[in-house]
């Protein structure tokens, strides 16, 4: 954000404030602060990059999918993943950025993507752990972004909801499932959900004290609430499906707060989530060299229909000449 | 990236995406795709905005094929319309008891 804004600058900042004010959305033609353009095309890139990261956790799992039922289910969801990549890149493209210039941001590790995305995938029953509890954090974060103050990226994140509800009935549909098969499939369950549940509380960011982007974010009506709050809501919704899956939810200081209404726990390893982002938990290279090499692997096709296109426009444009 | 010429190498086009929900209603515009020829953009919208059903018919347009317009001359463009109230039919006062009005 400018400093001091020029007299008309100034104008259009009131009028961008006021807009902002009566809770209406700003659209990509409008003037915006800098600040405002820039900390949107950073969210939004980082949260498309997730979409597109977010497929090989589980992509992994495709080819060894325990019956064709789970594998339609499987490949319809990573579909999705990549389809709301999609959205998230074409509304960040409305602020002047390009997808060209996101994806070789991604693949130079200069923008980041969710760091739960850097945990392995051991089993089978991690699908349904990711569906679950990462879904329903990414649920958690996303529903009140549908009202986020920029028009195309509340759209794009009402496309995401709507399809995110089916990822995380699938996964809870799945470790339903398993709890009911036999004393190893349980145990594949809860240590899935052992490994699964710190990374995804993490999901929200670091704790309120620590954000230093919240509050301008929220004044600018991007965000609609804190990290600590959202990380609250998901351990209060989560308990009871825990409880009705039958699993242990591994923290041994989640209890009930009758004073608050609302359920106590203990703190993720802040450390290990900064380590995280850093680019030093367990598969960050892994990531990124593999959607390097997809990118790379793929430029031969995306050059093929380019000279294909050129070519079948060719004789158009020379009637059009004449 | 806006000095690159047009090659093989540059991004495919932007294409802006327009979706008929069911018959009876407008196409409503969804959200872009970049995609190298027109074909391939309905292919494209396709798979990104349709995967459920969404659509009976897609409309896919070159982004840089449409003109509209801008923000900066919102107040001037839309004033015709401002001082019209008498367009409106809530203009026009009649009798509570006059049925069917």
């Amino acid at each position: 954000m400018t400093v001091s804004p020029q007299p008309d600058e100034r104008e259009l900042l009131e009028a961008f404030e006021s807009t902002i004010d009566r809770n209406d959305r700003i659209e990509p033609r409008d003037w915006m602060p800098e600040g405002y353009r820039k900390t949107l095309v950073r969210q939004i890139a980082q949260h498309a990059h997730s979409e597109i990261i977010g497929m090989q956790p589980e992509g992994n799992w495709i080819t060894r999918a325990p019956s064709l039922r789970r594998k339609a289910i499987l490949l319809a969801k990573v579909q999705d993943e990549a389809g709301h990549g999609l959205y998230l890149y074409s509304a960040c493209e409305t602020l002047g950025t390009s997808r060209t210039e996101l994806t070789e941001k991604l693949i130079a590790g200069a923008q980041k993507y969710s760091s739960i995305f850097n945990y392995p995938t051991l089993s089978y029953a991690d699908v349904g752990t990711i569906g679950w509890l990462v879904d329903g954090a990414a649920i958690c974060n996303q529903v009140p972004l549908c009202r986020t103050s920029f028009g195309p990226y509340g759209r794009a994140m009402i496309r995401v909801c709507k399809e995110e509800s089916f990822h995380q009935r699938q996964g809870y549909e799945l470790l339903m499932t398993m709890m009911r098969g036999t004393d190893e499939q349980r145990a594949m369950v809860q240590e899935s959900v052992d490994r699964f549940w710190w990374p995804s509380l993490m999901m929200f960011g670091p704790p309120d004290d620590d954000s230093p982007n919240t509050a301008q974010s929220m004044a600018w009506g991007i965000k609609r609430n804190t990290n600590d709050d959202l990380r609250q809501r998901f351990v209060d919704m989560t308990v009871p499906q825990a409880k009705a899956l039958g699993v242990t939810l591994p923290d041994p200081d989640l209890v009930w707060n009758e004073e608050r209404r609302a359920h106590d726990f203990g703190t993720p390893d802040w450390a290990e989530f900064q380590q995280v982002i850093k680019g030093n938990g367990p598969c960050n290279a892994q990531r990124i060299a593999h959607r390097r090499k997809a990118h790379e692997d793929g430029a031969w096709v995306r050059e093929a229909a380019m000279a294909f296109a050129a070519r079948t426009h060719e004789p158009e444009e020379t009637t059009h000449d004449r | 990236m806006t000095d690159e010429q047009p090659s093989v190498r540059a991004e495919w086009p932007l294409y802006e995406v327009f979706v008929r929900g069911k018959r009876g209603l407008n196409h409503v515009h969804v959200g872009s795709l970049h995609a190298a020829d027109d074909q391939m953009a309905v292919r494209h919208a396709r798979d990104v905005y349709t995967r459920r059903n969404e659509g009976v018919s897609i409309w896919v347009v070159r982004a840089d094929l449409i003109t509209a317009s801008s923000p900066d001359e919102k107040d001037p463009l839309f004033a015709p319309s401002g001082d019209k109230v008498y367009r409106h039919p809530t203009f026009y006062a009649i009798p509570a008891d006059v049925p069917h009005m």
